[in-house]
């Protein structure tokens, strides 16, 4: 699904917790997220801290959109 | 002569610990030969023991692949077996991912002779198949006869260090080697005998397939996004409460288009995964954990994004094949296109 949206001419950050995978099917701009149940979230911390750390997470796919990359990139 | 050693992986699920609330389990060893080993000890034969089945919960591989490959390396090295055997996977993708960083880690690290099984589908199969033996399977446990078939004998074959066969042969998946053998005819008379069935319309096998890298190259970066429009796609499941499209929890056929207007916030009241294979509590608690919501909300108030699209689309990626997802991917890239998107946070569970 990245890739068909990407060739639709739009930029997409793909926010994926198994970069691996992310690398193979092809995705170019990549943000490493938490873990699968749960990417843009950890239920062991505060409803307040766990916000923080998503938006932390959002701001880095935002960034990586406004990011011009040659081929695949992954935003430690 | 003793027999030969093997040691077999499997996950939580076959190894009959239980389904996805234990896919969190970290590396364990049972003496003891379960679920699919059965199968394999009664296809390799009584010349072969399975000394121990390694195990490890999906999610924690796929969240840790790093420290449970070497903690389950330490573990199989204890029992210096002759042949390490993973899965089968078939299309269970975290499985398939740590059957062949496994399998890999084996044969380079401890130089065992060692291979996996799974289906063609598997992201496991991209990731690894330059660098193991893997057994095509189909792509349900249903195969698994059919897959212990060509596992045991390829198996005991690179035990045995003999000569493997072509991909065809042997019943594993391409791994893009190329060997040298002598033929009767000569190059360009097999080139011409191609051609001519090529132009009659005729099945031809090419000798050297063109590799499929269908990739497609980044798009622009955008230039202001306080300006932009940002759509949110997920392949996690993310759907409004009671699931109103019936997205399959696994293989989906479709995909959801669902309006934001008036959603804030994700609760346990409005949004719900649809996603089978990992446990869906702590998404039921809060979907924003899959799917953002609160923070481009957020983002969009302070002005950090210029708005956050009206619409968000979904699909399960669970064993979802490569065919459908492009179908879905294509839809909603033209969707979005259409209604002047500027930017794309995909998400994946």
């Amino acid at each position: 699904m990245v890739k068909e949206i990407e060739r639709a001419g739009i930029p997409v950050v793909h926010m994926c917790t198994v970069v691996p995978i992310s690398l193979t099917v092809g995705a170019n701009r990549i943000v490493p997220t938490i873990a699968i149940p749960h990417p843009l979230g950890d239920p062991k911390l505060d409803a307040d801290e766990e916000k923080t750390l998503r938006r932390k997470l959002v701001e880095k796919a935002l960034d990586a959109l406004q990011t011009e990359v040659s081929g695949q990139t992954v935003f430690e | 002569m003793g027999k030969i050693k093997v040691v077999h992986y499997v996950n939580q699920f076959f190894a009959g610990i239980g389904g996805e609330e234990k896919a969190d389990i970290k590396p364990e060893v049972r003496e003891e030969v379960l679920g699919p080993g059965l199968a394999l000890k009664a296809g390799l034969g009584d010349d072969v023991e399975i000394v121990a089945t390694v195990i490890c919960g999906d999610t924690y591989f796929g969240n840790n692949m790093e420290e449970a490959t070497g903690e389950l390396l330490d573990i199989i090295k204890k029992y210096e077996p002759d042949l390490f055997i993973a899965g089968p996977a078939f299309n269970a993708g975290r499985y398939g991912t740590a059957c062949g960083a496994i399998t890999e880690a084996v044969q380079n690290e401890l130089g065992i002779p060692a291979l996996t099984a799974m289906y063609e589908e598997n992201p496991g199969v991209d990731l690894y198949r330059k660098s193991v033996y893997i057994v095509a399977t189909k792509d349900s446990a249903a195969g698994m006869r059919d897959a212990v078939k060509k596992m045991a004998p390829l198996a005991l074959k690179l035990y045995r260090g003999e000569e493997i066969g072509s991909p065809e042969e042997e019943g594993y998946l391409e791994r893009g080697i190329r060997k040298n053998f002598f033929t009767d005819k000569r190059g360009s008379e097999r080139a011409v005998d191609m051609l001519l069935k090529k132009l009659a319309g005729e099945d031809y096998v090419t000798e050297f397939p063109m590799p499929d890298f269908d990739r497609v190259d980044p798009n622009p970066a955008v230039k202001d996004i306080t300006k932009a429009t940002v759509a949110i796609v997920t392949s996690g499941g993310a759907v409004p409460k009671g699931n109103p499209d019936h997205i399959e929890s696994s293989s989906a056929q479709r995909y959801g288009k669902y309006s934001l207007e008036g959603i804030y916030d994700f609760t346990p009241e409005n949004g719900e995964t649809a996603h089978g294979g990992y446990d869906p509590v702590y998404a039921n608690e809060d979907l924003d954990r899959v799917l953002p919501v609160d923070v481009m909300r957020d983002l969009e108030k302070e002005g950090k994004i210029g708005k956050l699209h009206e619409y968000w689309y979904a699909t399960v990626g669970n064993g979802t094949s490569v065919a459908s997802s492009m179908k879905f991917g294509e839809a909603i890239g033209k969707d979005l296109a259409a209604a002047g998107v500027d930017a794309v946070i995909l998400t994946s569970t």
